[in-house]
């Protein structure tokens, strides 16, 4: 060691802004992810207050019938003189927790069969894919609806549900991103510096394949609450009395014609919802990023 | 050589990859022979060379001697023990001994972590310094013995220029204190400005750590100038092995031959005069290699005999092999060179400045 690596030794250098102060300063200078973050907020605070919050109880009839919005009904009523403002409060909760709970199940398991069939490929690939490509042949909501009516009925059970039927789509996604990343030449040194395969897995492939996997779980929340709107509407979902966005969609259908804000309100809740979490999937892109965030970090 | 002297001894070594076909069935349909039979050593402390174009099976070699790669038969032996032998705990050890230089400076650091992080992972992986901070200075020392500033452990690489991302690659490989580095075409992606630098410091790291390289590269005038053995490489086979100053003056093989030719000379007078004898044809698919010797459809000595038989490494002198029977020791300037060519064309050749 030469005498200047000594003095460069107890240089301090200016350390980088790091984890939550630099993800804190992308989601503020991002408009869009501002956004997100505001209207999130306020569906997460009805999804926890929703019952205090709500005018009316969301399961009180009365023969006021789809009315229009009104003063006293802001949202109207529905085909049984239900508040439909207190419905969407109410059914926030479930509509969101099936949301993020399926979609962070699906990116869990589907990202793991992904990063392993892809990284050691071989026999183990082979019945992974061979698995997904089964999978691939239903569409998802027939899949979902046989796992429900295997393992009967529940939120917890509609939950695994659905996330089963999700997954494949994350591992072809994680296991395409593999095959191209663990051609990189770092990769290599990794190995020739020892780094075990699990570790090589997670610090340097993983964080490399992130955009794309980020950008199908926004997608996959949307089509998670609709999903968990058709098993309601089927009787395999929620219980028929607990409100649900998409148990509310699916019901209006009928009266469509007759009051336009049953189908309106409760799509705008989800289009707000999936909207919010896409500007902050974006963000997040952007953060995971080294190179992007180099200005606004 | 005595033996204790080699550190890297490859014995016959060959690498053939499978090609399939089939969507659901794969079957094999043939076989890319890589690496044909190899056989050379490494003495300690030495810088071998490996020259030879474009898919000859350079790197290959350079794989298999990392243990990336297993190779199809034949041995690998390092310090005396066969490497394809090692248990996961003897491997670990043989990867604190045996590290890497490689080609692309943009591929070969993980765009994701800094250069703490990148340089910091050995001596993490390995145990060698528990702590962060132990890291950190170990970091901060490594960057300095390759001439970066210890502000650059916050950086990432694609913060850097290739010639300073090349410096951090060397950090790592140097990380773990080997015995051993190869440099698979470590330079070749560089400015020619940097190449000259870059290969300034690994000399001064050869002395400096008591290194032994293996320097891969297709660049002969850098090859010429760091090595002191020098192995020229052909379709997965070996067509000469010599001193590095005695293969570019005296080397026989046509192939080495044509190789020394194509250099071109910097100076427009000597490089308009000398004879351009201009390697015929494109280099054979090694799916399916000529038969005999693999240089004979491009040969310009090669005869029906080439054709049937492969041709063996034999002595052409001290520190001098050549796979040819064409050429040797007793006639060491080949017919189809005038000496007026010849005299223009090899010696002193580029590097020698």
């Amino acid at each position: 060691m030469t005498e200047q690596a000594l003095i460069d030794t107890f240089e301090a250098p200016p350390r980088r802004q790091r984890g939550w102060a630099k993800l804190r300063g992308v989601l503020l200078s991002d408009r869009k992810a501002l956004f997100g973050l505001v209207i999130l907020s306020l569906f997460t605070i009805a999804a926890i207050f929703g019952p205090w919050i709500a005018p009316y109880d969301p399961n009180a009839m009365s023969f006021d019938m789809m009315l229009s919005p009104s003063w006293s009904h802001p949202l109207g009523t529905d085909d049984l003189g239900r508040d439909l403002l207190s419905r969407i409060i109410v059914g926030t909760q479930v509509s969101m927790f099936v949301g993020v709970a399926t979609v962070a199940i699906a990116l869990v398991v589907g990202v793991t069969l992904g990063v392993l069939a892809g990284y050691f490929g071989g026999w183990l690939d082979h019945i992974i894919m061979r698995y997904i490509d089964l999978q691939w042949a239903f569409p998802n909501i027939i899949i979902a609806v046989y796992l429900v009516a295997v393992f009967g009925t529940g939120l917890l059970n509609l939950i695994i549900a659905i996330s089963l039927a999700f997954f494949d789509d994350f591992a072809r996604i994680a296991r395409g991103m593999v095959l191209s990343i663990k051609e990189e030449q770092y990769i290599a040194a990794a190995r020739t510096v020892g780094v075990s395969h699990l570790r090589i897995m997670w610090r340097h492939i993983l964080p490399n394949a992130m955009a794309p996997i980020i950008v199908q779980a926004t997608v996959s929340v949307s089509y998670a609450i609709l999903a968990e709107a058709s098993l309601s509407f089927l009787g395999l979902g929620v219980e028929a009395t607990t409100p649900t966005w998409g148990l509310i969609l699916a019901e209006a259908r009928s009266f469509i014609t007759r009051a336009w804000g049953l189908g309106i309100f409760p799509g705008i809740a989800i289009m707000l919802t999936v909207l919010s979490i896409n500007f902050i999937g974006d963000a997040l892109r952007d953060f995971l990023d080294v190179r992007e965030t180099k200005e606004s970090a | 050589m005595s033996a204790e002297d080699v550190l890297v001894e490859l014995r016959d070594v060959r690498k053939y990859f499978p090609v399939k076909r089939g969507i659901v069935f794969d079957r094999v349909i043939g076989q890319v022979r890589a690496v044909d039979g190899v056989s050379f050593s490494i003495r300690r402390g030495e810088t071998f060379g490996l020259v030879g174009e474009s898919g000859c099976g350079k790197s290959t070699i350079g794989r298999l001697l990392l243990k990336l790669d297993e190779p199809t038969s034949g041995q690998i032996r390092f310090a005396g023990r066969d490497i394809a032998g090692f248990d996961a705990a003897e491997t670990l050890a043989f990867r604190r001994r045996v590290q890497a230089v490689f080609q692309d400076p943009y591929s070969s650091l993980n765009p994701r972590m800094t250069v703490e992080e990148i340089v910091g992972e050995p001596l993490l992986v390995h145990s060698i310094e528990a702590s962060r901070a132990g890291r950190l200075q170990r970091v901060r020392q490594l960057l300095s013995v390759c001439g970066l500033p210890a502000r650059s452990v916050d950086s990432y690489p694609h913060e850097m220029s290739g010639g300073q991302r090349q410096r951090v690659g060397i950090a790592r490989a140097l990380a773990l204190r080997p015995d051993f580095i190869v440099c698979d075409e470590a330079v070749s992606a560089l400015d020619v400005s940097i190449q000259a630098q870059i290969v300034r410091l690994l000399q001064e790291l050869r002395s400096e750590f008591g290194l032994t390289y293996l320097f891969i590269g297709h660049d002969l005038s850098v090859v010429r100038h760091i090595c002191r053995r020098v192995a020229v490489m052909y379709l997965g086979r070996i067509a000469e092995i010599a001193d590095s100053d005695i293969l570019f003056d005296e080397g026989c093989h046509p192939y080495t031959q044509a190789l020394l030719a194509s250099v071109p000379v910097p100076d427009p007078e000597i490089e308009h005069r000398r004879a351009h004898q201009m390697i015929r044809g494109e280099i054979p698919s090694p799916m399916n290699p000529p038969s005999g010797c693999v240089f004979h459809p491009r040969c310009p000595l090669a005869d029906e005999s080439c054709r049937r038989s492969v041709p063996e490494l034999r002595k052409a002198g001290e520190e001098h092999d050549v796979a040819c029977p064409k050429v040797g020791p007793a006639d060491i300037s080949p017919a189809w060179l005038t000496d007026k060519a010849k005299a223009d064309a090899v010696p002193g050749g580029p590097g020698r400045s």
